[in-house]
């Protein structure tokens, strides 16, 4: 069941419809910059901006020493700043330590590297658990930590936002940043999934 | 304010489906989401009242769901700016466009947006206040009940942790929501047992970090 999702998409439609003309008829908004928002948020700012971050962190021992220092800098020279991403803190996942990242005063997410938040961080069941309980969400999502792995819940309460830097998945020794950051998952950034390994036969090479 | 919106810790609301995936689920969300943010220099908000706007819905309108609050907040905002009288609101509601009215606003344009996407809206803010804490300090978060905006947790308050971070001075959404200045304030990562939290019950190993404005806060002895 999706928790967030009750009115019949039709008549939310026809309501938005109208109040999309007014504003447009009385120039309140220009239907250009409707079509650029959105084309900005769904095909030009996205995961593959965090996973770039990631790729270079696993490749690159003094880029991740800054990014886990203060991820700010760094990302602003890649040019990874921006609105709902102003200032960012990368948090690094590990045998000991698993980082998972919620806001549960309403959505904050690092839209500039992540890109919009899917349904499922904005759902009233994630804000409200994945403080309280957060292996058994975890597992939800299909994660299972061992019992010993301490689990860090970052709440978003004011305007830092934090990028989960995952673990380097094994079978991936060989590979360049572009083909790290093609195994890079946003889940996997958020904190709610751990990579898979690539290509098990490689790992003893 | 002590709202439906506070639901660190709550119970209720089923396990969480993570193949409800997408940002959006429907073209009108799409619309509500651009329209919110390409109508801003006309019913313009700041961040923190308007998250206070969305507060501040009947509890059965905000849990409804995310875009449909959204959809409700602009709405509001256009009655605000003058934009809708009772009787528009209510053509609009029944899904019924607006008689056509001439044009009497000038937009935003496209490329103002794309430049404020691009630079983002910092809300640190230059100060020369000391900040009363250091990591490695123990605080208490305060046991603070304000009816206006707050981003300080219902589940924190009273409790202690551990200073962890400090971010810098940040805008005070509390006073800045209520449009009484931006009353620059310090944040600091504070740290939380699971179990000074949630009891007995929760890992003796895990944490939950919340960032918080310095007035939230009191020494621990």
């Amino acid at each position: 069941m999706r928790d967030d999702h009750q009115h019949p998409p039709s008549e939310m439609a026809l309501r938005v419809k109208a109040l999309e003309t007014l504003l447009t008829d009385r120039g309140v908004v220009d239907p250009e910059a409707v079509d650029a928002i959105l084309d900005l948020y769904e095909h030009r700012v996205g995961p593959r901006n965090g996973a770039t971050v990631v790729a270079k962190a696993w490749t690159d021992p003094a880029f991740r020493e800054r990014l886990l220092a203060d991820a700010t800098e760094p990302l602003r020279e890649l040019g990874f700043l921006g609105l709902q991403g102003e200032h960012m803190v990368a948090l690094e996942n590990n045998a000991e330590v698993h980082n998972v990242v919620v806001c549960t005063l309403c959505s904050c997410y690092p839209w500039s590297v992540l890109g919009l938040p899917p349904a499922w961080y904005k759902s009233h069941a994630y804000r409200s658990r994945v403080v309280m309980e957060p292996k058994v969400v975890l597992r939800e999502f299909g994660v299972e930590l061992p019992e010993e792995v301490e689990v860090r819940v970052w709440d978003s309460t004011a305007e830092v936002r934090y990028l989960v830097v995952p673990r380097r998945p094994a079978g991936t020794e060989g590979f360049d940043e572009a083909e790290l950051a093609n195994i890079v998952t946003r889940d996997a950034m958020v904190g709610t999934a751990v990579l898979p390994d690539v290509v098990p036969g490689s790992r003893s090479a | 304010m002590n709202g439906i919106h506070d639901m660190g810790g709550t119970h209720g609301y089923g396990p969480v489906d993570p193949s409800d995936d997408d940002p959006f689920h429907a073209d009108w969300e799409r619309r509500v989401f651009a329209l919110t943010l390409a109508a801003s220099r006309h019913l313009r908000s700041n961040l923190d009242q308007g998250r206070f706007q969305l507060e501040t819905l009947p509890p059965a309108e905000y849990l409804r769901g995310y875009f449909e609050r959204w959809y409700a907040r602009l709405l509001d905002r256009c009655v605000a700016a003058g934009l809708l009288d009772a009787a528009a609101r209510a053509a609009i509601e029944r899904g019924e466009r607006p008689a056509p009215r001439a044009r009497d606003h000038e937009p935003l344009p496209a490329a103002a947006f794309l430049h404020v996407a691009e630079t983002g809206s910092p809300a640190t803010r230059d100060s020369t206040r000391a900040p009363a804490f250091a990591p490695g300090d123990a605080v208490r978060a305060r046991n603070l009940h304000p009816e206006t905006h707050t981003r300080l947790p219902g589940y924190v308050r009273g409790r202690v942790g551990t200073v962890v971070a400090r971010h810098g001075v940040h805008v005070f959404p509390d006073s800045n929501a209520q449009l009484l200045g931006e009353d620059p304030q310090h944040l600091y990562g504070v740290r939380f047992a699971a179990t000074s939290l949630w009891g007995d019950g929760a890992s003796d190993r895990d944490t939950v970090t919340v960032d918080l404005f310095e007035p939230y806060l009191e020494p621990a002895p």
